[in-house]
C-alpha cells in the first residue's frame, strides 16, 4: 500500500484512513458534512498526492497525444489544459484525464490513481513511433487542492505569482510558500479553486503552511468523503462508476470531449463515430422525492413495472441541497427530463424523477 | 466516549435498556462516530418481529450504509418518531433522545448474553 507524504500529517489531525486505489488515503477528518460546507462557504484543502502524474515531452508529444487520446491536446497552448479520455478501440473509457500543455513539447497528463498504470501502459505503447517520451512522476510529485470561494486569496498570500489574471484550467509555474509548483485553477468540487502539483517533500510544508495561515478563514482538511460528495453534486463522473470500459464518452454526455473533427486518426475513432450517432444507454440525474437514499449498483424501474432499466452510478444524500441525489444509466428515450422513475431501495421503491446535470451551480 | 453502566451492550455495537419486559434499543456513541453523518435511518414497524443477531433496520450516512443488528428478540411496541426528521439525535444523544425502536422481549435471557459497559469498552479498545 503507498503511502502519501502527507500520511503522518492526517494521522496527527485525526483522519479516518481507508484503502483507495492501492493507497492509505484520509476519508474524512471532521465529518464529511462540515468539510463539504467548508469547501462550498470558504475553503477546503485536500491530498491529491494519490493520482497519477505522466509526462509526454518531445518534438512529437502533441502530436503523439493527438493520436492517443481522444482530444487534441495539440490545440492547447502552452499554460492551458482541458479534460480529456484516454479510450480503447471499442470505444470504452480506459481512464479520464486532465492534460495540462506546460510548453510547445511538454505535457502533464493527470490520471486517476486506480488507472495510473493502465494509461501508463497504454500511452507507452501509443507513444512508440512517435518523437516523444513518458515519464511517470507520480511517485515523486505531490498533489495538493485547495478549493472553494475563498481559495484564491489564501493560497495567494503564499503564492510568488499574481493568480488573479489565471483562468479556469490554466496553468503557470510559481513559488508557493517559497517551493517551486504548478499552480493550476481546476478542481473536482464544483468551486472555485487549484491544484498545485509540486515535490514529494515539499507537501508537508506546504500543507502546514496553508492549513495553518487558513484555517481563520475557515480552512480545513477534507478528506476523499467530501471530494466524492463535492463532486456528485457538480454532475461530475468518477471513474469506476460513472465510467469503465462498459460505456462510451456519449453515453456518459461527454460527448463534447471527442474530438471528431480532428483529422488524424485515433484509437477509438471509428467505434466513437459509431456511438455519436446513437448510445444504449445515458447518463441521467435523478432527485429522490421517495424515502430513502439511492446507492451505487441499485436498480431503476419505470413506475410499477418489474424489470428494471437501469442502475444507479453514484448516490447521497446531498449536504447542499437537503435530498437524495443520484446518477443512473437508462435507456435514451427515458432520460429526458421529468421522467418518473423509480429506485429500487432494498425491499421498496422510492420515486424519483429526471433533473439536468449538474445538481449545484456556484453562486456566480 | 460513554458507555453507561445501566445498559448491555452487543457485539454489533447496539445498546439496550431493560425495564420489565421491555428493551429499548439504540446504537453506542463509538457507532454513531464510526458511521458519521447520520441522514437517514429506516426502522421497523410496530408489531414486527426482531430475532436476535439478525440485521432489522438501516442506518445511513452521507458515504454509506450500516445494516443494524437486533441485541435480543422481541416484538416492536415503539418507534422513535423524531428520527425520520432528526437522524442526527443518534449521535448527538446515543443513549437519550436517540434510541431507536422499544421492543417486548420474548426471551429475556438473552439479555444475560449481552457484554456489561467495561467489557464492551475493552472489545473496542482491542479493535
Amino acid at each position: 500500500m503507498h503511502k502519501t507524504p502527507l500520511d503522518a500529517t492526517h494521522r496527527a489531525l485525526g483522519a479516518r484512513m481507508i484503502p483507495f486505489a492501492g493507497w492509505e488515503m484520509p476519508v474524512q477528518y471532521a465529518g464529511i458534512v462540515e468539510e463539504h460546507r467548508a469547501v462550498r462557504t470558504a475553503a477546503g484543502l485536500f491530498d491529491l498526492s494519490h493520482m497519477g502524474e505522466l509526462w509526454v515531452r518531445g518534438p512529437g508529444a502533441a502530436s503523439a497525444l493527438d493520436h492517443a487520446l481522444v482530444t487534441a491536446p495539440s490545440r492547447l497552448k502552452p499554460g492551458r489544459a482541458h479534460y480529456a479520455m484516454i479510450c480503447a478501440a471499442d470505444g470504452s473509457v480506459i481512464d479520464d484525464l486532465i492534460v495540462y500543455r506546460i510548453a510547445d513539447e511538454e505535457f502533464l497528463v493527470v490520471a486517476n490513481a486506480s488507472n495510473r498504470e493502465a494509461v501508463a501502459a497504454e500511452l507507452g505503447e501509443r507513444l512508440t513511433g512517435h518523437a516523444a517520451a513518458l515519464d511517470d512522476a507520480s511517485l515523486r510529485t505531490a498533489l495538493v487542492a485547495i478549493q472553494g470561494p475563498r481559495s484564491r486569496e489564501l493560497l495567494q498570500a503564499h503564492c510568488s505569482v499574481d493568480l488573479e489574471p489565471l483562468k479556469y484550467y490554466g496553468i503557470l509555474s510559481a513559488e508557493v510558500c517559497k517551493r517551486p509548483a504548478l499552480v493550476a485553477r481546476t478542481g473536482y468540487t464544483g468551486e472555485d479553486g487549484f491544484e498545485i502539483y509540486l515535490a514529494w517533500d515539499d507537501a508537508e510544508r506546504i500543507w502546514n503552511h496553508l492549513l495553518k495561515e487558513g484555517s481563520a478563514a475557515g480552512l480545513i482538511p477534507c478528506g476523499l468523503g467530501a471530494r466524492d460528495t463535492l463532486r456528485l453534486e457538480a454532475g461530475m463522473p468518477l471513474y469506476g462508476q460513472e465510467l469503465d470500459r462498459e460505456t462510451t464518452p456519449f453515453e456518459a454526455g461527454l460527448g463534447r470531449v471527442v474530438k471528431l473533427d480532428k483529422p488524424n486518426d485515433f484509437t477509438g475513432r471509428s467505434a466513437l463515430e459509431r456511438a455519436a450517432t446513437g448510445a444504449a444507454k445515458q447518463l441521467v440525474g435523478l432527485r429522490i422525492t421517495g424515502r430513502g437514499i439511492a446507492r451505487t449498483g441499485y436498480p431503476v424501474y419505470l413506475p410499477a413495472a418489474a424489470e428494471a432499466v437501469g442502475r444507479v452510478t453514484s448516490g447521497t444524500s446531498s449536504p447542499s441541497l437537503g435530498h437524495a441525489i443520484a446518477m443512473a444509466y437508462v435507456p435514451p428515450e427515458h432520460a429526458v427530463e421529468g421522467t418518473a422513475l423509480e429506485v429500487g431501495i432494498r425491499n421498496d421503491r422510492a420515486a424519483a424523477v429526471v433533473v439536468p446535470l449538474p445538481f449545484y451551480r456556484r453562486p456566480s | 466516549m460513554s458507555y453507561p453502566d445501566e445498559l448491555k451492550y452487543s457485539n454489533e455495537h447496539e445498546w439496550i435498556r431493560v425495564e420489565g419486559k421491555i428493551g429499548t434499543v439504540g446504537i453506542t456513541a463509538f457507532a454513531a462516530e464510526q458511521v458519521g453523518d447520520i441522514v437517514f435511518v429506516e426502522l421497523p414497524s410496530v408489531g414486527d418481529t426482531l430475532t436476535a443477531t439478525q440485521a432489522f433496520g438501516v442506518i445511513e450516512s452521507v458515504k454509506a450504509v450500516s445494516e443494524l443488528f437486533a441485541p435480543v428478540s422481541g416484538t416492536v411496541v415503539e418507534v422513535n418518531d423524531i428520527l425520520g426528521d432528526a437522524p442526527e439525535t443518534i449521535a448527538s444523544e446515543p443513549y437519550g433522545d436517540g434510541w431507536l425502536v422499544k421492543v417486548e422481549l420474548s426471551d429475556p435471557s438473552e439479555v444475560d448474553a449481552l457484554m456489561d459497559s467495561g467489557a464492551y469498552e475493552e472489545m473496542i479498545d482491542a479493535a
